[in-house]
């Protein structure tokens, strides 16, 4: 009882001209969609690599980041005496107490100042880090008022090269070295001798812990000590979950941000889509009277033009998304919501993007569809074969 | 053929059209009998009622009080629903436009109405092929209605018309848009129709050259049926 696909297809075809016009709008928005999407993919990737799954960040309850969170030196040396804490090849622990604090720096170029973070490392920051590898350079000397910086600091600060010098804590620290962290969110840090930090930042207390565990299944039992003894207010989690919980609240943030932008553009794209579909129902007023004289049922009628409107929008969603794979090869820079610092990070697609842009496209294409679908099946027969 | 009852029977038909709050008649106490077989030409000056007649016994308008029976079917209390389904197998329709989809090839464009019946696909393709031959133009099947002269587009019409062996063909002016050549071309592939297959058909015309072809000419002014002998012309 149905019209054949191909009807509505080659209708398509015949006016060529409008139908590009009206799937390009469509593709636009999901273009515009299906980016928000990747970035937000992309930048959690980015943060959930930044971790490794047998360490364990050490931070002050209910504190979301680093950033928020406090851990005095009392409670840092309770931690230090926990055993399942590892050891390293010179038989020194592996752990790391560390401080976090938020600078704003000028960037190279246009000047305009953005937000980085500083990190105080301990002797075993790095060797429990495995994906940051010092590039250029050398480590920082305990005890002097020396930094090595991520490259991607190291490419977009003003002095955030090697030799040069960054002033912050109103005192000047001279960059002695470069580190690679990978596609990881250390990347966009600097790091020096945290005692030297807290001193010039007047901090008393330590912003974390962290530590790498001895044996990765004793973390149930670690992370329940510690949140359950009285003289720590601490929460312990996997570094991998650490970083996890924090993309997710701004990836959720982009998302939701992404798609309440992209329902507002696919406003125009789905106008878009009406005008042509009620110009096409208009003009094949006689075609409709006369495959309902035929014996087509008004439901027929609604599904044939309903259908052109999803072949509208699918082939719209098509070449957004055609075109949005591209952007895989690009990198880009932004805000961490979280800490409110620079993160480098790249675009990706993943197979639930592509069924969600192609759904949204789906639904662009049926909203556009939907009335003058409803017209053409409403048309009265006599009177639509006297148009004709 | 006295004996049988009429393919189509019509009593009492009243049909009014309202234009703001002004009524119109059309059609005024329309009673008449159509025998199978028969090739009937309703004419009549302009607006005086012919195709709103036609659109009636053809299932597509719906009147104001009076029946219509087909094939003892009173189409008159049907459904919407019910009405769509009794034209697929029913009724063939010839218009003076033809009105081929023309997105759709001939072949296309003749299967269409089988897509409203049971038939397999293999059965909708030899159907159509042979409804083609008969109107001479299985050759350009794979023609699209853009591609062909008016003549023979109204061949693919009447190809498509006749597809789903209908109770009976209605056709609005079918040769008004066609030179002298393809009219008569038309014209005795109707004939043909009525004599060889022994359709029956119910024709408005201007064109007393299409008159000539029928069996019966019914005459109609101001919506009031008037019968005239064949040879009163
Ligand atoms: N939808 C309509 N609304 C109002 N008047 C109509 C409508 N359709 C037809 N009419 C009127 O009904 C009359 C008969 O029309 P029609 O049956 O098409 O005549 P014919 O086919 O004999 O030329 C004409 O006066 C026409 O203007
Ligand atoms: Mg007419």
């Amino acid at each position: 009882m149905r019209i054949p696909l191909s009807y509505s297809f080659r209708n398509l075809w015949t006016r060529r001209l409008t139908t590009m016009l009206t799937t390009s709008g469509m593709a636009l928005v999901v273009f515009v969609f299906a980016s928000i999407l990747m970035l937000a993919e992309g930048l959690q990737k980015t943060l959930v690599e930044t971790g490794s799954y047998d360490n364990v960040v050490v931070i002050r309850k209910s504190s979301v980041s680093e950033v928020q969170s406090g851990v005095d030196r009392l409670q840092a040396s309770i931690i230090e005496t926990q055993p399942e804490v590892a050891l390293g090849a010179n038989s020194q622990l592996l752990l790391a107490k560390e401080l976090v604090v938020l600078i704003s720096l000028p960037k190279r170029g246009s000047d305009k100042p953005s937000n980085v973070v500083i990190r105080g490392i301990s002797e075993s920051s790095l060797m429990m880090r495995p994906q940051v590898k010092l590039v250029e350079g050398r480590m920082p000397r305990q005890g002097s008022s020396e930094i090595i910086a991520g490259n991607s600091i190291a490419k977009r600060f003003k002095g955030g090269g090697v030799g040069e010098v960054l002033r912050f804590g109103m005192r000047d620290w001279t960059v002695v070295g470069i580190f690679d962290a990978g596609n990881t969110g250390f990347s966009s840090e600097i790091w020096g001798d945290a005692d030297q930090l807290m001193q010039a930042f007047r901090r008393p207390v330590y912003s974390s812990v962290l530590l790498k565990l001895r044996n990765s299944s004793e973390f149930q039992g670690f992370k329940e000590r510690i949140e359950s003894d009285p003289r720590l207010t601490l929460e312990a989690k996997r570094e991998t979950r650490y970083y996890k919980d924090q993309s997710e609240i701004m990836a959720k943030f982009l998302r939701i941000m992404g798609i309440s932008l992209t329902i507002i553009f696919s406003l125009g794209a789905i106008i878009g889509a009406m005008i042509t579909m009620y110009a096409a129902v208009a003009h094949r007023t006689g075609e409709i009277g006369t495959l309902r004289a035929i014996g087509f049922q008004r439901t027929s009628i609604l599904s044939a033009f309903l259908i052109e409107s999803l072949l509208l929008g699918f082939s719209g969603g098509c070449i957004g998304l055609f075109f949005a794979s591209f952007l895989q090869l690009f990198t880009i820079s932004t805000m961490n919501f979280q800490t409110f610092s620079e993160l480098a990070f790249n675009f990706s697609l993943t197979f639930e993007i592509i069924y969600k842009a192609l759904l949204f496209s789906l639904i662009m294409g049926f909203v556009g569809g939907a009335l003058p679908a409803v017209r053409a099946s409403r048309m009265n027969i006599v009177e639509s074969l006297r148009a004709s | 053929m006295g004996s049988k009852a009429p393919i189509v029977e019509i009593r009492n038909l009243y049909k009014s059209y309202h234009r703001g709050n002004q009524i119109l008649p059309v059609l005024n106490d329309i009673t008449l009998d159509i025998d199978e077989g028969e090739f009937l030409a309703l004419m009549g000056p302009s607006g005086s009622g012919k195709t709103t007649l036609l659109n009636l016994i053809a299932g597509i308008d719906k009147a104001d009080s009076g029946t219509i029976k087909v094939s003892g079917v009173e189409i008159t209390s049907l459904s919407e629903t019910e009405l769509a389904l009794w034209r697929a197998t029913n009724v063939g329709f010839i218009f003076q436009f033809y009105n081929l989809i023309p997105v759709l090839t001939a072949f296309e464009n003749v299967e269409l109405p089988l897509l409203l019946t049971s038939l397999s696909r293999k059965e909708r393709r030899e159907h159509a092929e042979m409804a083609l031959r008969v109107v001479n133009l299985y050759d350009r099947m794979e023609h699209y209605p853009g591609q062909l002269s008016g003549g023979q587009q109204q061949r693919v019409a009447i190809a498509r018309a006749v597809v789903p062996d209908p109770t009976i063909l209605v056709a609005d002016e079918p040769t008004g848009d066609l030179d002298r050549v393809s009219a008569m071309e038309i014209l005795d592939l109707m004939e043909r129709l009525v004599h060889g297959f022994g359709k029956t058909i119910i024709m408005v015309t201007h064109d007393p050259r299409a008159a000539k072809m029928a069996h019966i000419i019914k005459h109609l002014d101001k919506g009031v049926l008037n019968v005239y002998p064949q040879n009163h012309l």
